[in-house]
């Protein structure tokens, strides 16, 4: 089993993220689920969301403590929130940012500039960028799913062709 | 896995069974977390995806009554709830039981207050164990489809003619994503009929005086419905089962025949103690589960003999114990239960923490999951 927690701010499409993500692996063929955790936070308050991958169908509810992966939609988070807690060693920190980061060395870090890309594609809404759709574009390069299924996952949820320009960029740019 | 596959929460596929289940009413009022059905159940009306009366109230009581007055004229109703809303249904969950109208149910259990808390616990419906309806508890998404699908068949079946609730948690179930099937029913709920519907053109009444001696049969039939409703819940999940390729027991097993210890648990907490079950098989602990789905009527043939019992209450009746608990030990007698509270208010429970509970069990005690020991 393969698990992401994702960490983003109430309305930044976190929770949509992790459905398109186990979506898109569902299309692979792989079993999946997503899910929020919703506490008391309403938009702008930092939410941790959880995507399980798997090749057998997950029974498991509860949190996850030690992902393997964890994604950071919203740097600004890392201010208030712990986001490498239960992170394992050796494990994968995807993170939305143009600058330069550092994390301790166990870990793997891959960046792209989500929300460059979405203002470039002029994907806001409600004066926020929408970092979601790319951040499919991203994961799907670090083969979480193929893109071919990152695609449809995007397409299902969201018509504006604009998405899918938005997480190819993404694609092509994460490191 | 298949192409048929799609993502949905909880609540969007007990609205979707609706959608197939073909109801001519339904009456609802929105609570957290049981909205989101409630939602796409209006949108399909409104969209014109399903044809039915969507009747918006302005409270839950006024809700089941609309179910019951509806009900009666014999066409299939729907209706939803959660916590408060099903609390402030109480009167009217009675009086829908009593008159024997098959009004199905989505129930999302949550906290009830004070505090104030939106997330999972069983005490809301428990609460109403009493009320004459069948309850059922859920485990995942295709789970919530499928007994909602098989709910309508069940209460409608004329050995029956009693309300079904069925049960998910709140949030962990509710609104969690997981692939489902999203199953074309065709002709597997036969039509409504209605023995006693009230027709202007053939006028009856409900709810008439009823003096001691015909109170007491109308009771009494009410018990033999629920004892029926053991076989026309096993046939119809039989049938599901050859139809639809996916089977489901009132109690589902999970390495039971050779477990020395077994989970005993309702809902998420009943799938996820599956992990548990595993990990400690790793370890040389014989452990089994049995997720306990159908509350009302109660199980009988659970095989609890030889066996050392791990029952998580999801739950609490204050001055007695767990509600599964004490109603395991009433029915058999013998077993042998290690009582556990767990999971009140929402509260985090692992399949890691399920196995530590089953590693130090205490045969004949009851545990409050989190509160030290000693002080317990």
């Amino acid at each position: 089993m393969y698990e992401i927690r994702i960490h983003s701010r109430g309305g930044q499409g976190g929770v949509t993220a992790a459905r398109m993500m186990a979506s898109a692996a569902v299309k692979d063929g792989k079993f999946a689920t997503a899910c929020p955790f919703y506490g008391a936070e309403r938009r702008g308050a930092p939410i941790v969301s959880f995507v399980r991958i798997d090749d057998h169908p997950v029974r498991i509810y509860s949190q996850i403590k030690k992902p393997d992966m964890v994604v950071v939609l919203d740097p600004t988070v890392m201010d208030t929130v712990n986001v490498l807690d239960g992170l394992k060693k050796g494990g994968e920190i995807f993170i939305n940012t143009h600058e330069e980061v550092q994390f301790p060395e166990q870990f793997t870090v891959h960046k792209a500039d989500l929300t460059g890309i979405a203002l470039r594609e002029n994907l806001v809404v409600a004066g926020s960028p929408i970092l979601n759709t790319p951040v499919i574009g991203a994961l799907a390069k670090l083969g979480l799913f193929t893109p071919e299924s990152g695609t449809k996952a995007i397409t299902e949820t969201f018509a504006d062709p604009r998405n899918v320009a938005a997480a190819k960029e993404a694609y092509n740019e994460v490191k | 896995m298949s192409e048929k596959l799609m993502m949905s929460t909880g609540n969007k596929a007990v609205a979707a069974a609706v959608k197939m289940a073909k109801p001519t009413v339904v009456a609802a009022y929105p609570i957290t977390p049981q909205t989101e059905v409630i939602e796409t159940i209006a949108d399909y009306v409104g969209s014109g995806a399903m044809d039915a009366r969507y009747i918006p109230v302005e409270s839950e009581h006024s809700a089941m009554t609309a179910c019951i007055g509806a009900s009666i004229t014999g066409v299939r109703v729907f209706t939803a709830t959660s916590s408060h809303g099903l609390l402030y249904m109480h009167e009217m969950l009675h009086w829908a039981a009593g008159a024997r109208l098959p009004i199905v149910m989505g129930q999302v259990n949550r906290t009830l207050a004070p505090g104030w808390n939106i997330w999972a616990e069983h005490s809301d419906a428990l609460s109403q164990r009493d009320t004459g309806w069948l309850q059922v508890y859920v485990s995942t998404v295709q789970e919530a489809y499928d007994a909602t699908l098989m709910a309508f068949k069940i209460a409608e079946d004329n050995r029956v003619l009693l309300p079904v609730m069925i049960n998910m948690d709140g949030f962990l179930l509710s609104h969690i994503m997981q692939p489902f099937e999203m199953t074309e029913p065709g002709d597997f709920i036969p039509p409504l009929n209605l023995p006693q519907k009230i027709d202007v053109n053939d006028p009856k009444g409900y709810g008439a005086m009823s003096p001691a001696d015909i109170h007491f049969t109308f009771r009494y039939d009410m018990e033999k419905a629920m004892k029926n409703a053991r076989t026309v819940i096993a046939e119809t999940e039989a049938e599901f089962a050859k139809r639809f390729g996916r089977s489901y027991a009132p109690v589902e097993e999970y390495l039971c025949d050779d477990a020395d210890v077994v989970i005993v648990a309702m809902g998420t907490l009943g799938k996820e103690a599956e992990v548990a079950a595993d990990l400690l098989r790793k370890e040389g602990i014989k452990a089994g589960v049995m997720r306990v789905r159908w509350l009302r009527p109660f199980p009988l043939d659970m095989k609890v003999e030889g066996k050392e019992l791990v029952v998580i209450d999801r739950d609490y009746s204050f001055g007695f114990g767990g509600v599964i608990a004490g109603e395991i030990q009433a029915r058999y007698p013998g077993a042998k239960i290690a009582r556990v509270i767990a999971g009140l208010g929402g509260q985090e429970v692992t399949y890691e923490d399920m196995a530590e509970l089953v590693r130090t069990r205490k045969i004949g005690t009851e545990f409050w999951f989190g509160i030290p020991k000693e002080e317990q």
